[in-house]
């Protein structure tokens, strides 16, 4: 039978663009179809904005690459229309346990605080989160929305004249010309597209190498975090143990600087390597496996002219802390109703610099967490080794030592403090709803408030009077009226001490600004600030 | 200035004793690590981030 990751999903077939006299140009094309590629183009393809994904592949990841997706991308996906499937197929875990050697010094609960449709984290082959992308595709297809994907389509040339993009497009038939009026480039961490504009990826390397090996077994460990610091099985180095569904494993064992990665990664090596570590008699198959070195590093700015870049192709980060999809699908969500607004001019092109300014922002937050967990679990110093140790010597003993060890610190949403967008806030209403964080999700009625949030400007008004509609220049803005009274949680992370709250939402779930009561000018103000209107 | 740098340790010589008995019979090595413990636990002790980021530079700037 065949792997999930070796079936065609999106095979190449002659176009007819292919034939077209002079270029065909298309509003928007997305150039990679890995997870933020496909997740901007469903989320511009619901907006009516019509995309065509190019791809020079035609299968999901090889191999599993990201496991561990945040509750953020799950409610960005439910906005997409797939949340309920990945949560349907992943592994909801909370417990993670820390070992130094063979014992275990510490041990944490993401503590899910209850009052969220979506878990903190699920674990899932990213294989599957793209294949549940393609799907949603498919079906958006099947409404007839202006979405096309096309695989075996390789962007060899690309050439931004001002006014549009021209690119050139290697297929196994021929090659020919295309032109989008904007550019998505979700190529990755490689991007193709960076290296044709000349563009830097500046950074840091980390010298040393991980074996990432997912193994197929059926075990009765617990589904936990399990990560060592100098296990008996890889002295002097780390190891990170994972599970996935499907009787699937994640292990990450890392090997040090000086090795021979090709001999490394031959299954007689790797498979001893293994036994030491689940035990001799443990019974197991190797999905997959491969040899990473990690990189910490960034674009200087997302955005160039009618170019935009996402994903991995804008940054990169270690996986300590699962913040490269997560962080990728957030590009994606900020990306999207910026550019839809846009191309119905209504907004400034200068929009989208702040598309740039803001996920840069989240990146700069990713890479300075990566980069310290990365620091932590391999000190590049005999100095750092030694606090290194004395905090994981000390947190057995000393619960004040715990937070000090890190072994990565999973990824959380990133709040736009201080972004251009942002409108007034005012401390009378709670910190973690504040201007520029996303909404953060409480039960309503039956259901969730995030199920009524996202896709447009909205008004949420917490016992607060305002009109069902305002129309700010061509963009409307919907009231989403609800009460606290009943709701404590809804009163806790809405109101706080006080009585009403008027929250102006943008599409993407973040809040653009927020008062204690209504005022028209001020919402009018608010809305022209978010959209770039007001320079 | 949040970090104290008047005298404020009774007895400093009997404290001194204590550090280097403390230290009696390591190594260098086991030496070094029980000096990173103590930083982490009396930091935590601390826990004033502009002290202990005055006294950090104090420390370095005698290197
Ligand atoms: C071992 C490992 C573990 C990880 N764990 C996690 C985790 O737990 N959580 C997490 O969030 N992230 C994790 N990541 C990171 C995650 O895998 C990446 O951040 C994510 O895949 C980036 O998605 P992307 O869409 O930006 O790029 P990619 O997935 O790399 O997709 C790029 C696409 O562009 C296409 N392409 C490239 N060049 C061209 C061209 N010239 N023309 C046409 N198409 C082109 C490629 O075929 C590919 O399909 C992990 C990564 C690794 C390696």
């Amino acid at each position: 039978m065949n792997k999930i990751f070796e079936t065609p999903l999106y095979p190449y077939t002659h176009h007819p663009d292919e034939d077209a006299e002079t270029p065909v140009r298309h509003k928007t094309i997305v150039v990679g179809a890995g997870p933020v590629g496909l997740a901007v183009a469903i989320d511009l393809a619901q907006q009516g904005v019509p995309v065509v994904v190019l791809d020079e592949n035609d299968k999901v990841s090889f191999g599993s690459r990201a496991i561990c997706f945040s509750k953020r991308t799950l409610e960005i996906a439910d906005r997409l229309g797939i949340g309920q499937k990945l949560v349907d197929r992943g592994v909801v875990w909370n417990l993670g346990k820390v070992f130094k050697g063979d014992e275990k010094v510490y041990e944490f609960n993401l503590l899910p605080e209850q009052g969220h449709k979506r878990p903190a984290f699920i674990n899932l082959q990213q294989y599957y989160f793209e294949d549940d992308l393609v799907a949603r595709v498919r079906e958006l297809q099947e409404q007839g929305a202006p979405i096309e994907l096309r695989g075996g389509c390789k962007v060899t040339e690309i050439d931004d004249c001002g006014d549009y993009v021209a690119l050139e497009i290697e297929t196994p038939d021929d090659t020919y010309d295309i032109e989008a009026e904007w550019l998505i480039a979700c190529d990755g961490a490689g991007s193709p597209i960076r290296s044709m504009m000349g563009l830097d990826f500046v950074g840091r390397v980390f010298e040393d190498n991980f074996l990432i090996a997912d193994v197929i077994m059926h075990a009765d460990f617990p589904t936990e975090r399990w990560f060592w610091f100098d296990p008996p099985f890889n002295p002097g180095q780390s190891a990170l143990l994972h599970k996935q569904p499907d009787g699937v494993w994640r292990i990450d064992l890392q090997l040090g600087w000086d090795i021979d990665k090709a001999e490394e990664k031959k299954p007689e090596n790797v498979i001893p390597r293994l036994k030491q570590m689940l035990g001799e008699d443990a019974k197991f198959e190797l999905e997959w496996v491969s040899i990473y070195t990690f990189q910490c590093r960034r674009m200087e700015k997302f955005r160039h002219g009618r170019v935009l870049f996402a994903g991995d192709a804008a940054h990169q980060v270690s996986p300590f802390g699962a913040r490269g999809a997560n962080s990728g699908i957030q590009d994606a969500e900020n990306l999207a109703w910026k550019l839809a607004l846009v191309l119905e001019d209504k907004a400034p092109d200068s929009l989208l610099d702040s598309y740039s300014d803001e996920r840069v922002h989240g990146a700069d937050e990713n890479i300075l967490n990566s980069t310290r967990s990365t620091d932590f679990i391999t000190p590049k110093s005999q100095i750092s080794r030694t606090f290194r140790d004395a905090a994981l010597a000390l947190a057995g003993k000393a619960e004040f030592a715990r937070p000090l060890v890190n072994s990565g610190r999973l990824s959380v949403p990133c709040a736009y403090d201080g972004s251009t967008l942002n409108g007034p806030d005012t401390d009378a209403l709670p910190a973690r709803t504040r201007v520029g964080a996303p909404a953060v999700d409480t039960p309503l009625g039956q259901g969730w408030l995030l199920d009524r949030l996202g896709g447009r400007f909205q008004l949420l008004t917490v016992d607060a009077d305002a009109p069902d509609r305002l129309d700010v220049g061509g963009i409307e803005v919907e009231r989403v009226a609800v009460s606290a009274a009943g709701n404590e949680t809804l009163r806790e992370r809405y109101l706080g001490d006080a009585a009403s709250g008027v929250y102006l939402l943008r599409p993407d779930q973040h809040v653009a600004a927020r008062w204690t009561s209504f005022d028209e000018t001020a919402v009018r103000a608010a809305v022209a600030k978010a959209t770039g209107r007001d320079k | 200035m949040s970090l104290n740098t008047k005298p404020n340790l009774p007895d400093p010589d009997g404290f001194y004793a204590d550090l280097l008995s403390a230290h009696e019979g390591l190594s260098t090595e086991d030496s070094h690590a029980l000096n990173a413990r103590l930083v982490l636990i009396l930091a935590n002790h601390v826990g004033n981030r502009a002290a202990l980021k005055e006294a950090l530079e104090l420390a370095r700037a005698t290197v």
